[in-house]
């Protein structure tokens, strides 16, 4: 079950915790993996680790032209993209009242609207060939909103709204669109919150305890594959209990 | 017939699954040919390939007919 041999993905924010097991993953599953990020240093390691089937295709989602590069760039790297995993993300948190429009655009640009052009950089390729698999990755706070977050929220609501819009549109030519929603998983993202934070947000998981990222790679290894052809427009929560939606 | 009309001519065919003598000046791919509006894009798309052309988002509005896809394509390539 579940083999991704012959199929191409791109992984966005590879160089992160999730991304990073995300990609590991696809690849062992059989798929070849595109490497993107911001931090070569971190993707040559992973790509050393994976050894055959991986390219690094570095990638900075902030800077517009970069992102409307990157699919082209994958395409010539592994021939094809079949499976599309938006997975970069960035915070830059503050409380909604003192939230400047440079800290909600950047979440935004990043988060969303780097999703949006990925998605379509891709879509050409995945119609032809009557195939495709986007997965993009969401976030709990996306449905249940959080302090501090109103960018973050927003960006990751917005994934969720495209996503299901966009899987309308192209169900009929065997591509599917879904996200998935982490709650709160073991990553750089989440070594920033306080103590006082991650005791309060342990009190509200009913596994009690945090998720570790190949729990969201098996995840997307899943939407990913032949056998989940039959599911589109949907969000996987990932999340231990803590909001069961 | 001229060479361009016989190949976009083809690519209809082929895509929509319609029969030939229906493709002609006036048919509109979606009144009269059963195109859904991705099939359209698919369309351009394949008009893109077969001429080595770049057809932009606000033209390919504008080809809703057999004959507005061939005008482009001639004025184009």
């Amino acid at each position: 079950m579940f083999d991704l041999t012959g199929k191409n993905a791109l992984i966005t924010g590879a160089s992160g915790g999730i991304g990073a097991d995300i990609a590991r993953s696809l690849h062992a599953q059989g798929a070849t993996v595109g490497l993107s990020g911001t931090r070569t240093e971190p993707l040559e390691a992973l790509k050393a680790e994976l050894g055959e089937r991986a390219h690094v295709l570095p990638c900075n989602l902030s800077d517009m032209d970069a992102v409307e590069a990157l699919p082209k760039q994958a395409i010539e790297a592994m021939g094809s993209v079949d499976i599309l995993v938006n997975n970069a993300g960035i915070t830059r948190d503050n409380l909604f009242m003192r939230m400047s429009d440079d800290e909600w655009n950047s979440v935004i640009n990043v988060n969303l609207t780097a999703t949006f052009k990925l998605c379509k950089g891709v879509m050409r390729g995945m119609m032809k060939s009557r195939w495709g698999r986007i997965v993009n990755i969401s976030s709990v706070v996306g449905a249940t909103g959080n302090p501090g977050q109103a960018n973050y929220a927003a960006s990751k609501a917005g994934m969720v709204g495209m996503s299901k819009s966009l899987a309308y549109e192209v169900a009929s030519r065997g591509i599917t669109v879904n996200a998935i929603a982490p709650g709160f998983i073991t990553t750089a993202m989440t070594e920033k919150l306080t103590d006082d934070q991650k005791t309060g947000i342990m009190s509200q998981i009913p596994a009690a305890r945090m998720g570790e990222p190949a729990e969201i790679a098996a995840a997307v290894v899943y939407l990913a594959s032949a056998e989940a052809a039959y599911v589109t427009g949907t969000t996987l929560h990932v999340n231990g209990g803590m909001a069961m939606l | 017939m001229s060479d361009v009309a016989e190949r976009v001519k083809k690519i209809v065919v082929e895509h929509l699954g319609v029969e030939e003598d229906k493709v002609v000046e006036n048919a509109s791919f979606i009144d009269d040919l059963g195109a859904d509006s991705l099939d359209t894009v698919e369309l351009v798309m394949a008009f893109e390939e077969e001429f080595g052309i770049e057809i932009p988002d606000d033209a390919a509005e504008n080809i809703q007919t057999f004959g507005d896809a061939v005008k482009f394509i001639k004025e184009a390539s």
